[in-house]
């Protein structure tokens, strides 16, 4: 299996997705912020769009709209949390109707450039571009491969580098602000952040294998563990444990798709804790 | 003004109004607009859906469940790739994944306690990774092209024929008389799970009737804006709404109201340009909630500036 190169560099790119997923996943769910990293996958296809329709790198156009929305996510967010927060904290729903019609409004702008890239002259190497961007797993060369990587682990290292007072502001944030922890320019940082991991999931290893190790391995942790910093470790090992098993499978049975694999692993992870805890 | 020639006898096509032009005279612009029985058809049902998205995304909002309804419309993904396996119209498919995807995420928020958001949304975003995970599978043993992807994802809104104006009409009158039944109790338990609990109120049924009703809602809602754009008419009108007025009844009427303006602007823009309906529906929705949330958010900053300075201190914005 790994004399074959496509799975070399699958298996590359996939354990520090699955790894940076796994760990700023976990702090995904403990601030309810599902949808945002969802609605982050879905604004990625518009921004490379927007970025034809202009003739530029399309890549340029995917970060800086997974950033900027995320960005705005993150301000618009915390307004309305601080408003609506009633009780204890992981209760308050973060702002999803901001959220939905956001990322809805970024959508019809895709529409809009899809369009436009479609009747101008330019047109449909536009499109086609923009098509190959949202890639496959085992379509990765061994240049996509490295980058996805070291992308990954940059934010790996990047939610690790701030996990202490993100904590805190999570968990307690008005204790944190009285303490002098910045919460709100955390907050908006850790969506942006988040951005950043969706731009570069959705576009090496598409927007279905991000939502799912975003979402289910994290919260299989949040019910196994109850040390934040263990519970952290477990996720990236569960989200990595996931595309591990699931590469496999798919390598083993050819008409399964491998991000369905992965998937189902992860999700199975999930249905598993809950039935255990 | 140019002589109009109504159309008798002959069929016209959106072919024919290829070159439409705007002029300053609005009324000749309207009776231009509905000369067309394309246009009218698509007037009727996306003023039929925008009412019944009106209503049921105003509960949706209150519920905090526009998450759910994502998923619930990203139930298309795997419905119309199990209907092309099956050989079967996509809209079974479809429905039936709505239903089988409200199942999971009500059985899961229930679960004999009250579930914390970040648990809920994490259980929401598995059930539409499997959701996804399974259309992938789906397609990929299909093995063939799916038909109408970009209908499915962004709408048909200028193709609606007379017999799904009528199918329209008919989901959309069973949705709300549902929602009409499930009125009190349902609010009940959307404001307050706990006392309404407490009451003999059954919560959790009354969050998985209501997550089908959505399903219904929602699978309505995209034959007109698309499966990407149902929030344009399911959620922007009634959090536009619920941000302008506090007041139950008002904001309900505000949805409805403000879900038409976006059918009836955003088509009648879309008419006199060359550009899709679904980018008009979902500007002009944006709009009208931008426009909503800087007003409550005026009046806000008006009304604390009113109140007199030696009034008890008033527990504004946190409340812990």
């Amino acid at each position: 299996m790994l004399s074959q190169e496509f799975m070399r560099n699958a298996l590359l790119a996939g354990t520090f997705v699955a790894l940076a997923c796994g760990v700023t996943g976990w702090f995904v769910v403990l601030r309810g912020q599902v949808f945002a990293g969802d609605a982050l996958s879905h604004v990625a296809f518009p921004g490379a769009l927007a970025a034809a329709a202009a003739g530029i790198d399309q890549r340029i156009g995917l970060f800086v709209a997974t950033v900027a929305v995320g960005a705005a996510i993150g301000a618009l967010g915390r307004g309305v949390l601080a408003r609506d927060r009633a009780s204890s904290p992981g209760s308050s729903p973060a702002d999803d109707t901001a959220i939905g019609t956001v990322f809805t409004f970024i959508l019809g702008l895709g529409v809009f450039f899809l369009a436009r890239v479609s009747t101008s002259s330019a047109g449909s190497s536009g499109i086609v571009g923009a098509h190959t961007l949202f890639g496959s797993i085992f379509g990765l060369t061994g240049g996509e491969a490295r980058l996805a990587a070291a992308i990954a682990l940059g934010a790996t290292a990047l939610t690790v580098a701030i996990g202490r007072p993100l904590l805190f502001a999570s968990v307690a944030p008005d204790v944190a602000a009285a303490r002098g922890v910045p919460t709100r320019l955390l907050g908006i940082g850790f969506v942006a952040l988040l951005g950043v991991v969706a731009a570069e999931a959705t576009q090496a290893v598409g927007a279905l294998l991000l939502l799912g190790l975003l979402a289910a391995p994290a919260a299989a942790a949040h019910r196994l563990a109850r040390a934040p910093f263990a519970a952290i470790a477990l996720a990236g090992g569960l989200a990595v444990a996931a595309m591990w098993g699931g590469l496999a499978l798919a390598y083993a049975i050819p008409s399964l798709p491998p991000s369905t694999a992965v998937v189902l692993i992860a999700v199975g992870m999930y249905y598993a804790s809950t039935a255990l805890a | 003004m140019p002589i109009r020639t109504t159309p008798t006898g002959t069929v016209r096509t959106p072919a024919d109004a290829a070159h439409p032009t705007l002029s300053w005279n609005v009324a000749h612009d309207v009776a231009q607009v509905l000369e067309y029985h394309f246009m009218l058809n698509a007037l009727l049902a996306g003023s039929v859906v925008a009412v019944m998205a009106g209503l049921v995304g105003w509960v949706m909002v209150l519920r905090r469940e526009a998450f759910a309804g994502h998923t619930l419309s990203m139930m298309a993904f795997p419905g119309a790739s199990a209907a092309a396996l099956a050989a079967v119209p996509a809209a079974w498919g479809y429905f039936l994944f709505c239903a089988v995807g409200a199942t999971a995420m009500g059985w899961r928020s229930g679960a004999g306690r009250r579930v914390s958001w970040s648990e809920q949304s994490a259980s929401i975003g598995a059930v539409q990774a499997l959701a996804l995970a399974a259309g992938f599978l789906f397609v990929s043993l299909y093995g063939g092209v799916l038909g109408d992807l970009e209908n499915l994802l962004f709408g048909d809104l200028l193709g609606v024929s007379d017999g799904e104006v009528l199918l329209l009409v008919a989901v959309a009158a069973g949705t709300l008389a549902a929602l009409a039944a499930l009125g009190r109790p349902l609010l009940f338990a959307s404001v307050d799970a706990d006392v309404a609990q407490a009451r003999g109120v059954p919560v959790r049924a009354l969050s998985l009737a209501f997550l089908l009703l959505l399903g219904l809602a929602v699978a309505a809602t995209s034959q007109i804006t698309g499966v990407l754009l149902v929030f344009a008419l399911l959620v922007a009108p009634a959090a536009s709404a619920q941000a302008l007025t506090a007041r139950p009844l008002a904001s309900l009427v505000l949805s409805v109201a403000l879900g038409l303006l976006v059918v009836w602007l955003g088509l009648g823009l879309a008419y006199f340009s060359i550009y899709p309906a679904g980018f008009f529906l979902t500007t002009v929705a944006f709009a009208i909630y931008v426009l909503a949330r800087l007003i409550s958010f005026a009046a806000g900053r008006t009304r604390a500036r009113g109140a007199p300075a030696d009034a008890p201190a008033q527990p504004t914005g946190v409340i812990d």
